[in-house]
């Protein structure tokens, strides 16, 4: 069993009226079934509405399925004796960094999660020091977060994440508030992680670049996996994925169009380099 | 700009009483008000004076840092003066018109004046040296034993420092929105009172709004990092007393007690 596993995953949210009365279902998750390994880096893709960051939300049960199941560790979400446990082992980064940071000073931030895990004292220290390290922000530690820059600041989230020693990591649209610059920040922070320290990473997100080195991607369209696979396997399908209003790397693109005009390529191009090669190759 | 201002205008710099713990400075200003209240001759005040000057002395925060707060309450010292010198009944000194000096009157007069002076320059010497966070972790340590009556001391805190972190971010959305209002026509300048007043609804409504969602979005970030209120948790910066707090606490009691018996029980 992997680290994370969801079988036939369902949420509705209900909207109701003033007095509490239904006025309609809204089926965010349809059917989800997920499994994903300890050390993985998956990504899961989809257009706004598409059910990605409900479905993130059932990792570390801020929400709790309507129907189905998710395990985190083993543990079902639904239960309330592993809450803390599935907290713990699954600490969630959202999108915008100032909603997020608590702390006045950037190493009091770090330090709240071990703090509400009732760490000892000189043991936070320790994991402060070493996950504002891992992160590349151990110089800012006596800075106010609100003189960071947005890369900065989510980077500083994800070192509080870290602290609490979780088995994996859910970023939710991390990069969605952030330029280009601090995109691409967090985007190495994150792989960092995952290949130094061995922690699963699963990052939403709607930035098709951004899942060029992971493992593995899911996307999702209307609450269902719609893909799922490497991410050339899922390049590879361009004109699904403009149906699905998503966009592909220009490299992609150009390839497949080059391809489609005639020249023989090899499909799911990801990056320069590759396109490069194959078109010297001819 | 709005993000450099400092909040609670606490004054960075390196001194004994910088380094107290907040637990010991929030003890000595509620002290040192009621002294100043309890004493009612002019020995007292000179003994306040003096105690008063040392604290300064030995903050190393300049003089007119304390003389800033001052300002605000300038029109209230001068009604609290002027209404204790002509309204006290007694022994009349100079009449002008209808109006008396009296002797009991100049002496209640001045001793206010000088209550509200000290009082501003006690409390702000306490934030001045203080920074907010650790002023409300001394707060939630010395009220603590109010748990028992189960008054929410640690979410009182928890709720301050908060407030605290999101002060300078909403000023800076407010300074958005008002930019954003600007550029569509909107004028916050001109007008009277009632009128600028009025302008200001278009600017509260967005950011009430924001502000909520907010609030929701740290909600959650809050628990997903196991927030579970204030029972096992530890914290990463305890409040420890050490040497230098006891010596503190046998200065007050030395002065509290001078102070009362120069300042009340001994007359001349």
């Amino acid at each position: 069993m992997g680290i994370i596993e969801a079988k036939k995953l369902i949420f509705e949210y209900i909207r109701r009226d003033e007095e509490g009365n239904v006025e309609g279902i809204t089926r965010a998750v349809d059917e989800v079934d997920l499994d994903i390994k300890q050390g993985d880096f998956v990504a899961i893709l989809g257009h706004n509405g598409s059910g990605k960051s409900t479905l993130a939300k059932h990792l570390n049960a801020i929400l709790y399925p309507t129907e189905g199941t998710v395990w985190v560790d083993g543990k079902d979400t639904a239960k309330e004796e592993y809450l803390w446990d599935i907290r713990q082992n699954a600490g969630m980064v959202f999108q915008n960094p100032d909603n997020q940071i608590i702390g006045q000073v950037v190493e009091e931030d770090v330090g709240f999660g071990p703090e509400n895990m009732g760490v000892p004292t000189k043991e936070i220290w320790e994991r402060v020091e070493e996950s504002l390290k891992a992160v590349g922000m151990y110089k800012y530690r006596k800075h106010s977060p609100n003189k960071l820059s947005g890369g900065q600041k989510q980077r500083v989230s994800i070192a509080g994440v870290i602290a609490m020693h979780p088995k994996c990591i859910i970023l939710d649209e991390p990069t969605a508030m952030l330029d280009p610059n601090g995109r691409k920040e967090v985007i190495r922070a994150v792989r960092a992680l995952n290949q130094v320290e061995g922690i699963t990473v699963i990052l939403i997100t709607h930035y098709m670049e951004e899942i060029i080195h992971t493992d593995k991607a899911i996307v999702m369209d209307k609450g269902r996996i719609a893909m799922q696979g490497t991410p050339r396997e899922i390049f590879s399908q361009v004109e699904k994925l403009k149906e699905l209003r998503l966009d592909v790397p220009q490299v992609t693109l150009l390839a497949h169009e080059l391809k489609k005009s005639g020249v023989a390529l090899p499909e799911g191009i990801l990056t320069y380099e590759e396109l490069i090669a194959a078109l010297m190759a001819q | 700009m709005l993000r450099d201002i400092t909040l609670g205008q606490y004054y960075q710099t390196d001194s004994v009483i910088h380094k107290l713990d907040p637990r010991v400075k929030l003890v000595a200003t509620i002290v040192f008000i009621i002294s100043l209240f309890l004493i009612d001759n002019f020995i007292g005040y000179i003994i306040a004076a003096a105690f008063l000057a040392g604290i300064v002395k030995l903050s190393k925060v300049p003089f007119r840092y304390m003389i800033k707060g001052m300002k605000s309450i300038v029109l209230l010292l001068m009604i609290a003066v002027v209404f204790n010198l002509f309204l006290t009944p007694g022994e009349p000194l100079i009449s002008v018109w209808k109006l008396t000096v009296t002797k009991e009157g100049l002496r209640f007069a001045v001793m206010m004046a000088v209550r509200l002076v000290f009082l501003i320059i006690g409390s702000s010497l306490m934030t001045l040296t203080t920074t907010p966070n650790n002023l409300t972790d001394g707060m939630e340590k010395l009220m603590s034993p109010l748990k028992k009556l189960h008054v929410p001391v640690h979410e009182v805190s928890m709720m301050m420092s908060i407030a605290l972190r999101f002060i300078p971010i909403l000023l800076e959305e407010t300074d958005k929105i008002m930019k954003a209002q600007i550029a569509r026509g909107a004028d916050f300048e001109s007008g009277n009172l009632i009128k600028k007043a009025k302008s200001l609804v278009p600017l509260l409504v967005p950011l009430f709004i924001s502000a909520f969602r907010r609030a929701n979005d740290l909600a959650m970030a809050m628990e997903a990092r196991c927030y579970r209120g204030g029972e096992h948790r530890t914290k990463m910066k305890p409040l420890i007393y050490c040497k230098r707090d006891g010596a503190a606490y046998v200065v007050l009691l030395i002065y509290a007690v001078v102070c009362v018996y120069f300042g009340r029980i001994f007359t001349i």
